[in-house]
């Protein structure tokens, strides 16, 4: 494993730093003839070393935006945004964070275990160790029988599986993860989500989750994180108190649980009050 | 990955097809007494091909080895000039208005020029004619695949924190490998049309266009074909070899369009 960057994958104790602490943050496109688009404004957000937390909004709310400043792909034009006590900016160069996006973007001239292995050796890892570590992340996804196949071979759902592990490779406490089952189909998506919930369980990595569906926030997440657009702010934090992740199976999709902390989260989204049954964020702005 | 129910039908349809027709050319040249210098029929071609293949295939070989040394020649400089014109855009800018100029010009109409610069006793000319032809194909199709970078791999190289050469290794070069085998394809082919043709206007006997010129100059109609349909052949070769090398580097993506 790589012995050079700082971030593992075991939950920071609560005296750390947090995952990821957003304060202020605002961030403004600039169009032509001085249209400018604020996509973002004033946001606040903190999240604890391994919570799982999703981004929830309509098109436009700025939830992708907010993810790609947490990663350091974009500036915020104001604000600060601090990842382990860090700058955004030292943790991606730290690789603080591993990253998902909608698509799987694998190299299609790579096999299965060379695009996990991209990240391992862009880093300077070596070989055996790169073999090993693959292998692991293979066989936490799912995918050994595949490891000598190119992307081509594979079904979306297994390439998206793929980029998971990808993002995994350099055992990092945080996840950021661009609505990264949003082109698969439902069957192919809740089996993922499963599995998602089960590999955070077992690496304690820290979430932050864009998605468009309400369902998938709920069940991945320890709190919603609510956003409304133009501009973007964030509207309401909703916690979801589903038990353990270990816990979450397919079972839980059908609890009333599950059900309250979606009509919660719906409510919110559609501006209504949100229902008794939901525990209402603490940090919310 | 659908083609292999249909396999006889995608490659007899077409040999039918062409037996057919060359089954009603014959017929047509005999039933209507076509005279041979205005079309010789196929038997008469193929009779004459086999009796002077061996001088076919010398003609071919001269013919074919000017085609490619240009197709190398043109090949490696125009993969370098697109490499450089990403890295420097300012040369891409300065260069544009040239090599818009070269693609628009019918290259075998410099050879004539070039027979007097290196001297009408030499194959350089023949060799440039086709080097250029080629260059332009490559250079156009090798810097639009290293500027097709697809956002996403932008993106995770970012986040990767990859330096710049780490990218450029990692993902633009074997971006651009497909953009450029199509640019190779094309060029496989005009290599040796350039080639031939630049025998037209002067140099060295031996090749495959001088020999098509002085069969037809000496009435041999015939012979002229055979060294045609040898000519057909070469370009042939040379495409089928070019579209191997591509199956052979990149298996993996079956078209430039699939992410």
């Amino acid at each position: 494993m790589s012995t050079e960057t700082s971030a593992q994958g075991q939950p920071i104790a609560s005296t750390h730093p947090a995952a990821v602490s957003v304060a202020g943050v605002s961030k403004v496109f600039a169009a032509r003839k001085g249209a400018d688009v604020t996509a973002l404004e004033a946001v606040d957000l903190t999240i604890a070393p391994g919570e799982f937390v999703s981004l929830i909004g309509p098109s436009g709310c700025g939830k992708s935006t907010l993810l790609r400043l947490i990663a350091d792909l974009d500036s915020p034009t104001s604000g600060s945004i601090e990842v382990f006590g860090k700058t955004a900016r030292q943790a991606r160069i730290d690789q603080a964070y591993g990253i998902a996006f909608q698509q799987a973007g694998l190299l299609p001239w790579r096999t299965v275990r060379a695009n996990i292995e991209l990240p391992l050796e862009l880093h300077k890892v070596g070989k055996a160790d790169r073999a090993a570590r693959s292998s692991e992340l293979l066989a936490l996804v799912g995918l050994l029988d595949f490891a000598d196949k190119y992307p081509d071979q594979l079904s979306g759902g297994m390439q998206q599986r793929v980029a998971i592990a990808r993002s995994l490779a350099e055992s990092p406490g945080l996840l950021l993860m661009d609505e990264p089952f949003g082109a698969l189909d439902e069957m192919t998506r809740e089996r993922m989500q499963t599995e998602l919930v089960r590999i955070c369980a077992e690496t304690g990595a820290a979430v932050v989750f864009v998605t468009h569906s309400i369902p998938e926030a709920v069940f991945l997440s320890n709190r919603v994180v609510v956003m409304s657009p133009r501009p973007g702010r964030i509207r309401d934090v909703i916690a979801v108190d589903l038990g353990r992740a270990e816990g979450r199976d397919e079972g839980l999709r059908e609890a009333d649980s599950f059900f309250e902390a979606v009509v919660a989260v719906r409510e919110s989204l559609h501006g209504e009050p949100a229902g008794a049954s939901a525990v209402r964020g603490v940090d919310q702005r | 990955m659908k083609q292999s129910a249909s396999m006889p039908r995608t490659i007899l349809a077409p040999i039918l097809l062409g037996v057919l027709a060359v089954a009603l050319w014959q017929l047509a040249v005999v039933v209507l007494e076509i005279k041979p210098f205005v079309l010789p029929s196929p038997v008469s071609i193929a009779t004459e091909f086999s009796s002077s293949v061996s001088s076919v295939w010398t003609a071919s070989l001269v013919t074919g080895a000017n085609a490619l040394i240009g197709l190398l020649i043109g090949a490696i400089v125009g993969i370098i000039a697109a490499i450089i014109a990403t890295v420097l855009p300012l040369t891409d800018e300065l260069s544009a208005p040239l090599v818009a100029a070269a693609s628009v010009i019918p290259i075998v109409a410099l050879a004539p020029v070039f027979y007097t610069m290196f001297g009408a006793d030499k194959e350089t000319a023949r060799q440039l004619v086709a080097a250029l032809a080629v260059f332009i194909p490559v250079y156009l199709n090798t810097l639009r695949g290293l500027r097709q970078a697809r956002p996403v791999h932008r993106d995770l190289m970012r986040a990767y924190g990859a330096s710049a050469w780490q990218s450029t290794r990692a993902v633009t070069l074997p971006g651009a490998v497909p953009f450029l085998f199509i640019g190779l394809r094309i060029a496989s082919s005009l290599a040796v049309i350039s080639a031939l043709i630049g025998e037209y206007f002067g140099g060295p006997i031996g090749g495959l266009g001088k020999s098509i010129t002085s069969a037809a100059a000496s009435s041999n109609y015939s012979l002229a074909y055979a060294y045609v349909l040898g000519a057909i052949l070469l370009g042939l070769v040379f495409y089928v070899v070019t579209l191997g090398l591509e199956k052979l580097v990149s298996p993996h993506r079956a078209s430039v369009s699939t992410p």
